[in-house]
């Protein structure tokens, strides 16, 4: 097996094994300089646009004036992190993405995981094909799309208020109204990626062995008993890892989504981390200020990954390294 | 069997009655919009249309197209969508074509392979980013929209994974015959990865036609905006200051039918490629989870 790994292009080195560690051959610089010189530009792309803002971050620690640069502003130490939990905006923007994240984390998964176990119940191939296509749809359209097309169907004069009237009810403000604005948040996200998250539960269940639901059917068990003990069974790992993995999102509230929705009407129960920093560092030029709040989430979120990930590893056995 | 009993039918009618509303609340906007698009300027502005156009015609569309900042965007789009894939294509097979290698002929692969990952797990975020383009003099530039979104890790992983699923003896006799790796990957690996080049160039390119995001942060000049960030400033935030229209145009640009027109184009390319998407991207997800 090793022998074959081994490059043919060097046939005086003998079969790599750990017996024969001490010939084994150094890596040639010869051999591999190509496959270095491939990783080369995605290397310095990455060094550049990743890897040196990560080193921007030490204006979080600064007093960052633009025309002064990273090298000359004074440091404040951590001035900016402390104003971040005291000034109260700052504070309920906290509230505001830990909300409507964990609700869309919750729900992200509950819906997924039923429309799952329906669609399995669906015996028409061509049906459940049609299903599909159509539900993944939604997930490749943007929000600036979904939320000019949600703006003109949910305003006071848009077609879902004027269905509400003719059925006699108030007109809601869907958009208007804190609560309601969280509401519809949390609904069109899941309106919007159900379907693509339920790949990984149907994925799941096509791997179940058709004989277990025979063997059922033959000790008189109902679809229904079915369904809770044989289906459903199958997908618990699999919802154990997404939902393990989910919590490294606890602070992405969907900066895409609430940033074509919201207005200034609904900053109290709908502004989140990420429009916060856009529109305290770039729009009023409080760099330091945001970039110390988006290092905060950003240090958040890795430290839950890292967690998230172990757990995932000993709960479910999910590598993904 | 369990279907016959009648239990299960009572479930199975509101099962197919259940999924077909929900498949219909998936496309139904989209329906709505475009109905409002092909319809008469006063129904749509009184908000008489559902679902079928009123009074059908085409004029939303002849005046979007004849909108000169519209044309603008809309090359500026497809510029963008074309340049990035090909940019992000490029770097992202070389180096998983040498990432697919493995770790004991290529002994530096681990550390390059956490050198990307580490750049999912964490980022500077926006404002250092926004300070990094505005340093290097990029603000304007298409390379701004272009260059920070080039090495997609994800992606890397997946043409990694495609790479890795072609059978060493290929590479190998292409070795024996004296090519190098450049010559390997040119000739024996892309012509039998082009499904995958396929699937990735196609989510690059979604990703590119519908990024705004970055065009808003690094774009001053509203007349290189790429269509995306033109629709969220026009009809998303409703600004009109940054594109400056004439009178004639901003009646024209504020007008719902018109509206309607230009979000139905913007989506158009994605409905377009979506069934060759769908295809692939079932396939995608799965190996992307289950690894083994």
């Amino acid at each position: 097996m090793e022998s074959v790994k081994s490059n043919p292009q060097a046939p005086a080195k003998p079969s790599v094994s750990k017996a024969s560690k001490s010939n084994k051959p150094k890596e040639k610089i010869s051999r591999t300089w190509p496959l270095h010189l491939m990783l080369l530009p995605a290397a310095i792309v990455t060094l550049i646009f990743a890897y040196v803002p990560m080193g921007g971050l030490v204006m979080a620690f600064q007093d960052f004036k633009p025309y002064e640069g990273v090298w000359n502003s004074p440091f404040v130490g951590l001035e900016h992190f402390r104003f971040m939990f005291e000034y109260p905006d700052s504070k309920q923007v906290i509230i505001n993405t830990l909300v409507i994240a964990g609700l869309k984390i919750v729900f992200g998964l509950l819906v997924p995981f039923t429309f799952a176990i329906l669609l399995n119940e669906i015996r028409l191939i061509l049906f459940k094909r049609v299903v599909q296509t159509l539900v993944y749809l939604p997930h490749f359209i943007s929000w600036v799309i979904l939320g000019a097309i949600l703006t003109d169907m949910l305003g006071s004069e848009g077609i879902v208020n004027n269905s509400l009237r003719a059925l006699g009810m108030d007109p809601i403000f869907w958009l208007g109204d804190g609560n309601w604005f969280r509401f519809t948040v949390v609904v069109s996200d899941i309106w919007q990626n159900f379907g693509f998250n339920t790949i990984v539960f149907l994925a799941a269940l096509a791997g179940v062995n058709p004989s277990l639901y025979e063997a059922a059917e033959v000790d008189g068990a109902n679809r229904w008993k079915q369904t809770l003990h044989i289906t459903m069974p199958a997908m618990i790992p699999i919802t154990v890892v997404v939902a393990t993995l989910s919590i490294g999102n606890i602070l992405n509230a969907g900066f895409d989504q609430i940033f074509n929705l919201y207005n200034p009407l609904v900053y109290e129960k709908g502004d989140i981390i990420d429009t916060f920093v856009y529109r305290t560092a770039i729009l009023n030029g409080q760099f330091s200020f945001g970039t110390a709040v988006g290092m905060f989430k950003s240090v958040v979120g890795l430290v839950l990954i890292v967690i998230s990930y172990r757990l995932a590893a000993r709960f479910a056995g999910y590598r993904i390294f | 069997m369990y279907y016959k009993t009648g239990g299960y039918r009572v479930f199975s009618i509101f099962n197919y009655t259940l999924l077909t509303l929900i498949c219909i609340s998936c496309v139904l906007p989209l329906i709505h919009i475009l109905a409002v698009s092909f319809s008469g300027s006063a129904p749509a502005n009184s908000n008489l249309v559902g679902l079928l156009p009123i009074d059908f015609n085409v004029e939303a569309y002849a005046k979007t197209l004849n909108n000169s900042n519209f044309h603008q965007a809309l090359t500026m789009g497809v510029y963008r969508t074309l340049l990035g894939t090909l940019v992000s294509m490029l770097l992202i097979v070389l180096a998983s074509y040498a990432l697919s290698k493995d770790s004991h002929g290529f002994r530096s692969r681990s550390i390059y392979t956490w050198y990307f990952l580490f750049t999912m797990l964490f980022s500077g975020g926006i404002v250092p980013s926004y300070m990094l383009v505005r340093n290097l003099d990029l603000m304007n530039s298409i390379w701004a929209l272009v260059l920070p979104a080039a090495v997609n890790v994800f992606n890397m992983v997946l043409m990694m994974n495609f790479f890795r699923a072609v059978p060493k003896e290929l590479e190998e006799a292409s070795l024996i015959d004296g090519a190098g790796h450049f010559r390997t990957l040119w000739s024996v690996y892309l012509p039998i990865s082009m499904p995958a080049l396929a699937t990735i160039s196609l989510f690059t390119m979604v990703f590119h036609w519908n990024s705004w995001f970055d065009g808003l942060l690094y774009i001053t000049d509203y007349k290189k905006y790429p269509l995306s960030t033109f629709l969220q400033t026009v009809i998303v935030q409703q600004d009109f200051n940054k594109i400056n229209p004439d009178v004639n145009e901003l009646k024209n640009i504020s007008q719902r039918t018109v509206k309607a027109a230009q979000i139905f184009i913007g989506t158009l390319p994605i409905l377009l490629v979506y069934p060759f998407l769908q295809k692939y991207f079932v396939k995608g997800i799965i190996l992307g989870a289950v690894k083994e």
